[in-house]
């Protein structure tokens, strides 16, 4: 199965509603200001945001007498699509090993995306460490230990309760010293409202640079698609406190629909990364603006 | 940080000073903010529009009171509407008349399970009862561990098992043990699902059939978005829950997917979750989420808490320093000591309306520590003064506290602005609450 069949699939369900709906609202219809309301509710309901839904429809609203009854899907597509920007793959790059810090609240599926990425370079001919650096929900070690045997990644723990961020440096200087290409840091999840544990974080992040200058290169935010507006605050904060390079974005098998990306990406620039489409080791996808939106829409 | 709906109302009624009745054009222009404040917390659109009608109907050519704004009626309005649909105060979770009692929680991936298992296993050991934990969950790799190690720390056995592959025998495996070790109640910690998995969801509704229990409870992320109403329609329909423990409340969620999940589904949230240690679980109060959503801060749940804290007296007596503008270093300390002991300094901070805003007061705990220390090594001259702080005596201060002189320059700046804000509270006419944690 090609990975844009893959990615229709996991996306069926957000597709269906979505594009169903809005070729419902035009159907015989053009654009007015009914039919453009309703495209708004369809845009909140899919968690886009009262403010990026009503700037889509704004723009719709501007060029309606460009736009032929017809093609008003097309024309949404490449609004869209244009709001997410290009690609932005993760890609290893630089002096091994490539360090990849992964941060966010409880729950949204940390330690899953990392068991998947970690098997997805493994499966590349990359050695993978990963540094189990969630030393504060119980088991956390343990279930990274799990993901660890299954990708075939290697790992680095302490005991329960011990600190994060000299878990992180050991990972990065046990890297340095077998020549490892990729550790993946996992964080204990967090709210991005407490602020000692967002200095936590941060503590993390300065560790790691110490045992390795550039890194970590990559700060992944791992973000809940089912999350509503929060999720902007959550990409605002932790963006503040560790500057985010990247999201993973998870969940996107059920009915959410993880609207809430473009309003992330136009306010902060974040750009999603990844797409986790299901409980299995291969179910995390990169992210493509373009496929995602063409997805939704085919 | 939001601007909060009242703010906003605040700004559209501003220029419209005559009293009388709403009128239908004024309700309108205030309902588009409502209906605004209400999508941005998350609650679902077709509520949201519902919800609106409702507000309307009762709003137009209503009297607006003496001692209200046009704005603030119609918060008052929409907060008691939104109260109502909320459903009635923290409703309890029901015991079998034949122990044990059976609670299984269900719900999505990441909603918080687990941690609520303890919690709730907590809350009836305090009440002197029995209870045991069920790791019925499965799939996830180490969840048995971490019920485990909750198990441990809250001193609750766990029922679990690695050969029973099943997790229907497992359950109904854990009742029959329960009986034996005399437990009474039993509480399932089932695995995290999607709504939309048949496979899975049939799975739930096996095992609560061979186990019949007495409260089904979803546990939900109060983070959640729009889906929040799929997700509890469909448990509901498909195994039939009695109540929702709302779960995260500790964050910044403005908690609409609790209205969505309860005008949906008709059931009662029974708690919310308000931290990750395992005592901070909390009733579920309609009145704080209304205000939560509304962006009205948790007043209520601040002041109740500082009431434990405080006498009464006393806060009428700190209510007059702050109007009399003799707020000391010394008032300062005590106030400190009282908020220490009125558990963690963030929580409470969150309740305040519109504290985000406020710079320069650290949220530090050991910071606060600090700033006892920079206190107590004042003489009691200085702290009732601090006018006479010259750079001797606050060299003085840094070495007697363990401190720097920088740190003690904070505390003293920090204090200065403390009593600037006071000072602006008390002209800003009320809009604070009656007492105020420092």
């Amino acid at each position: 199965m090609g990975l844009f069949e893959r990615l229709k699939q996991g996306l069926s369900k957000t597709r269906k509603g979505f594009t169903e709906k809005v070729d419902s609202i035009f159907k015989g219809r053009g654009v007015d200001e009914e039919t453009l309301e309703e495209l708004e509710e369809t845009l909140i309901m899919s968690d886009v945001g009262v403010k990026a839904a009503m700037e889509i429809t704004g723009h719709l609203r501007e060029k309606k007498n460009d736009i032929k009854s017809g093609s008003v899907k097309e024309f949404l597509k490449r609004e869209m699509a244009e709001l997410l920007g290009n690609a932005h793959p993760l890609v290893t790059f630089g002096e091994k090993p490539f360090v990849i810090l992964t941060v966010g609240v409880n729950g949204t599926g940390k330690t899953t995306t990392i068991g998947k990425l970690a098997s997805r370079f493994v499966s590349e001919g990359m050695s993978v460490i990963l540094a189990a650096s969630d030393t504060f929900r119980a088991a956390a070690i343990e279930q990274l230990e799990i993901w660890a045997e299954r990708s075939g990644a290697q790992i680095i723990k302490h005991q329960s309760g011990s600190d994060p961020a000299a878990v992180a440096f050991d990972a990065v200087e046990a890297a340095k010293h077998r020549g490892t290409d990729v550790v993946i840091v996992d964080t204990a999840g967090r709210l991005h409202t407490k602020s000692p544990l967002m200095e936590e974080l941060k503590k993390v992040k300065r560790v790691i640079s110490k045992a390795m200058p550039d890194a970590p290169q990559e700060v992944l935010l791992v973000l809940d698609a089912t999350t509503g507006q929060n999720a902007l605050r959550q990409a605002e904060m932790f963006n503040n406190a560790v500057g985010v390079t990247g999201i993973a974005l998870t969940k996107l098998d059920g009915t959410a629909k993880g609207g809430i990306v473009f309003a992330i990406r136009k306010e902060l620039g974040i750009p999603v990364r990844l797409i986790g489409i299901g409980e299995g080791i291969d179910d995390l996808r990169d992210f493509d603006p373009k496929e995602f939106v063409d997805a939704l829409f085919s | 940080m939001f601007e909060t709906l009242s703010e906003k109302l605040e700004s559209v009624f501003k220029k419209l000073k005559s009293k009388g009745l709403l009128k239908e054009e004024d309700v309108d222009v205030a309902l588009k903010e409502v209906r605004v404040a209400l999508l941005e917390a998350d609650v679902n659109f077709k509520i949201v529009k519902d919800f609106i009608q409702r507000v309307r109907e009762k709003a137009v050519g209503k009297e607006v009171l003496e001692s209200l704004t046009p704005g603030q009626q119609v918060v008052k309005i929409v907060h008691n509407e939104l109260c109502d649909l909320l459903g009635g105060t923290s409703s309890k979770i029901y015991l079998s008349p034949t122990p044990p009692t059976v609670i299984m929680l269900v719900g999505l991936h990441g909603s918080g399970k687990t941690t609520t298992a303890a919690k709730i296993g907590m809350l009836f050991k305090r009440e002197g009862r029995r209870p045991m934990l069920v790791a019925a969950d499965l799939q996830r790799p180490a969840a048995i561990e971490q019920l485990v190690t909750l198990g441990s720390q809250t001193g609750i056995p766990v029922f679990h098992s690695k050969e029973i592959k099943d997790p229907v025998t497992l359950c109904t495996e854990s009742i029959k043990n329960a009986k034996l070790e005399g437990r009474d109640i039993v509480i399932f910690d089932t695995a995290g699902r999607l709504h939309i998995d048949d496979t899975l969801m049939a799975e739930l509704e096996r095992i609560k059939n061979a186990t019949t229990p007495k409260e089904t409870l979803l546990v939900a992320d109060a983070m959640t978005g729009q889906d929040a109403v799929n997700i509890a329609k469909k448990f509901n329909e498909t195994i039939g829950i009695d109540g929702i423990i709302l779960t995260k409340m500790d964050g910044d969620a403005r908690g609409g997917a609790a209205l969505s999940i309860k005008a949906i589904t008709g059931k009662p949230i029974k708690y919310i979750g308000v931290g990750e240690k395992i005592d901070m679980i909390e009733p579920f109060h309609p009145d704080r989420i209304a205000n939560a959503i509304l962006g009205m801060g948790d007043v209520l749940t601040l002041i109740e808490k500082a009431q434990r804290a405080f006498d009464e007296k006393e806060a009428q007596k700190l209510q007059e320093k702050i109007l009399g503008e003799s707020f000391t270093f010394e008032d300062l300390r005590d106030q400190l000591r009282k908020m220490r002991s009125m558990g963690p300094l963030e929580n409470l901070l969150n309740m305040i309306p519109g504290f985000s805003k406020l710079k320069g007061i650290k949220i530090d705990e050991k910071e606060l520590v600090k700033v006892e220390a920079i206190i107590n090594s004042m003489t009691s001259e200085e702290r009732r003064n601090h006018n006479i702080l010259n750079g001797s005596r606050r060299r003085r201060i840094a070495l007697g506290s363990g401190t720097t002189v920088t740190d003690v320059n904070r505390v003293i700046k920090q204090y200065m602005e403390m009593r600037k804000m006071l000072k602006m509270f008390k002209k800003g006419k009320g809009k604070i609450p009656k007492i105020l944690p420092f």
